[in-house]
């Protein structure tokens, strides 16, 4: 491979990881919080609010149901609204987050399930605010379940983010298609697929670990 | 300490309302051990959820120390609870957090600093024996330890009154009598009041002053521990002293044996006797005064609120007057109930 070839899959790797940080980190931000509002508005929960529960849970639904190459122009308007253009690796960071904070909160939804509700009932039992129970009580004890759904988003934003290259986000996906699919560089294409798999097994490994770390019932 | 008046709680199961608890009344003596005792599904979580609010009842007063829980607004609630710790039969410890950090967290939750934290913390871990455990995690404890985190834990906040729902009924029974032990202690040393639910009469048997059966929602008995087991007053409250006096039928007399007299039958009779009557030779006594014979078919002593009871089961033989003689003797001494005839 040529010097250009190299300077290409570094620079779209650098794109790759640069959308998937921020708009990772962006949507557990967002997500989190609104996973936990899914829970706790649930029938017989601590703030319990089936009007809210159940329009947080519908606009999640319909987020997650629109197809991602869908969205990502969909929202060209309140994309160019934030960032100021609607093209480029910064750009794509917007549907990148807006897909991946329905996805977060369901996934956050579902790891702050798995805490035993006799833990808040002690909490109650202690003069806990409902502030308190999620901060103190739901958030620590789902940590494990909370670090593999961070995980399990970033390797999804790794792949959602391929699609980037089609309103100019650059990365390794969109380098695959363009000189491997469109210019017949099998070389390029494997390298793309080669740094990806790398990529794919160092997030999920250092997932794992900080799940294992954190996890306390063993 | 503890008021219930007229406690009622209604659950609406779809088109149906189930009556949880109906009209309960009943009053915790302040630095007393008071148990309530009843089958599943009788009503005890309910009730001992009602006496903190984790379960709001349908209506009824709730009164803790003179505060009528029901009227608080939600912050006064938070308050009150503060004065009243509770432990629960899985213990409900935060696995994320270490023995220590257990403890703390009542007295994080009120806004302590690290330094009253550690001051409120060290001595309860002295307390509950659980030193050497400071910074394990609750999956590295026993089941008794645990539950000696989670008591650490509710006395964090120096409450005025203790509730144990179901608290021993999750360990084996030597765990049951430290554990027990503990609470004892606890009510002694801290002059805490202490509620207990439980469907184990080892549990009242042990440690409880006081005792009440709840069955389908109801309270149909109220007595002090000692009388409730000599003269309990209602088919259930037998059912429970006989569980926790162990009797049971013996097979070899049990095919004989029925409720009324036939010519030539012997009458079986249960003897309960307390304190010191129990190291005095009744039974001899009588066998020698009337020259009748004693089969015992069944013989227990048990110490109930720490004085011994003794229960003794006895098929009385010899012709029928010194038969009569005998019961008179042993009626003038102790209890003495004729429960049927063997031939």
């Amino acid at each position: 491979m040529s010097v250009d070839s190299w300077l290409l899959l570094v620079k779209a790797l650098w794109e790759t990881v640069y959308m998937t940080a921020v708009s990772g980190g962006l949507s557990f931000l967002l997500g989190i919080p609104l996973g936990v509002l899914l829970y706790i508005t649930k029938p017989g929960r601590i703030k319990e609010n089936a009007v809210l529960n159940s329009v947080l849970g519908a606009v999640v639904n319909a987020t997650r149901s629109v197809p991602f190459i869908i969205l990502l122009v969909a929202i060209i308007p309140l994309t160019r609204l934030l960032v100021g253009t609607s093209i480029g690796t910064t750009a794509a960071i917007v549907p990148l987050t807006l897909a991946a904070i329905p996805f977060v909160a369901r996934i956050a939804e579902g790891a702050i399930n798995e805490v035993p509700s006799g833990l808040v009932e002690a909490a109650q039992s202690m003069g806990a605010t409902p502030l308190q129970i999620v901060s103190r009580v739901l958030l620590p004890e789902a940590r494990p379940g909370l670090i593999n759904g961070m995980t399990i988003t970033l390797v999804t934003l790794v792949s959602y983010s391929a699609m980037a290259g089609a309103i100019g986000g650059g990365g390794l996906g969109d380098l695959g298609i363009r000189y491997g699919y469109q210019r017949f560089d099998g070389v390029i294409m494997l390298a793309t697929v080669v740094i990806l798999i790398v990529l794919v097994q160092l997030i999920q490994s250092i997932g794992d670990r900080l799940q294992n770390y954190y996890d306390r019932t063993r | 300490m503890i008021e219930l008046k007229n406690l009622t709680k209604v659950f609406q199961a779809g088109e149906k309302e189930v009556k949880a608890l109906d009209s309960i009344n009943l009053s915790v003596p302040e630095g007393s051990i008071y148990g309530v005792i009843g089958s599943s599904g009788a009503g005890k979580s309910t009730l001992i959820r009602c006496v903190n609010l984790l379960e709001r009842p349908s209506s009824g007063g709730v009164v803790v120390d003179g505060q009528d829980l029901t009227r608080l607004s939600e912050k006064g609630l938070r308050q009150a609870r503060r004065n009243i710790g509770m432990i629960f039969q899985h213990f409900n410890l935060l696995s994320s957090r270490t023995v220590y950090q257990n403890i703390a967290l009542p007295l994080e939750l009120a806004g302590a600093t690290q330094q009253e934290i550690e001051t409120a913390v060290a001595p309860l871990l002295e307390l509950t024996g659980l030193k050497d455990k400071r910074d394990s995690y609750p999956s590295q404890l026993s089941g008794g330890q645990k539950q000696r985190v989670a008591i650490a834990r509710a006395l964090a906040s120096k409450p005025k009154v203790l509730l144990c729902d179901e608290a021993t009924s999750a360990l084996d029974p030597q765990t049951t009598r430290s554990i027990l032990a503990l609470l004892k202690d606890i009510n002694r040393e801290l002059k805490i009041t202490v509620l207990i639910i439980t469907h184990e009469m080892d549990v009242v048997k042990t440690i409880c002053d006081r005792v009440a059966i709840l069955s389908h929602g109801q309270l149909i008995e109220e007595n002090d521990v000692e009388s409730f087991f000599l003269n309990p007053q209602t088919d259930l409250a037998r059912e429970f002293v006989r569980s926790a006096i162990h009797e049971k039928p013996v097979a070899e007399v049990e095919s004989r044996f029925q409720s009324e007299p036939v010519k030539g039958s012997r009458p079986v009779v249960r003897i309960t006797f307390v304190g010191q009557r129990v190291v005095e030779p009744l039974i001899t006594q009588a066998a020698k005064q009337f020259g009748t014979d004693f089969v015992i078919l069944q013989a227990d002593i048990e110490t109930v609120h720490s004085k011994s009871m003794g229960f003794l089961m006895v098929e009385i033989m010899g012709n029928e007057k010194d038969v009569e003689a005998s019961m008179n003797f042993l009626k003038e001494n102790v209890q003495v109930e004729v429960v049927g005839y063997v031939s």
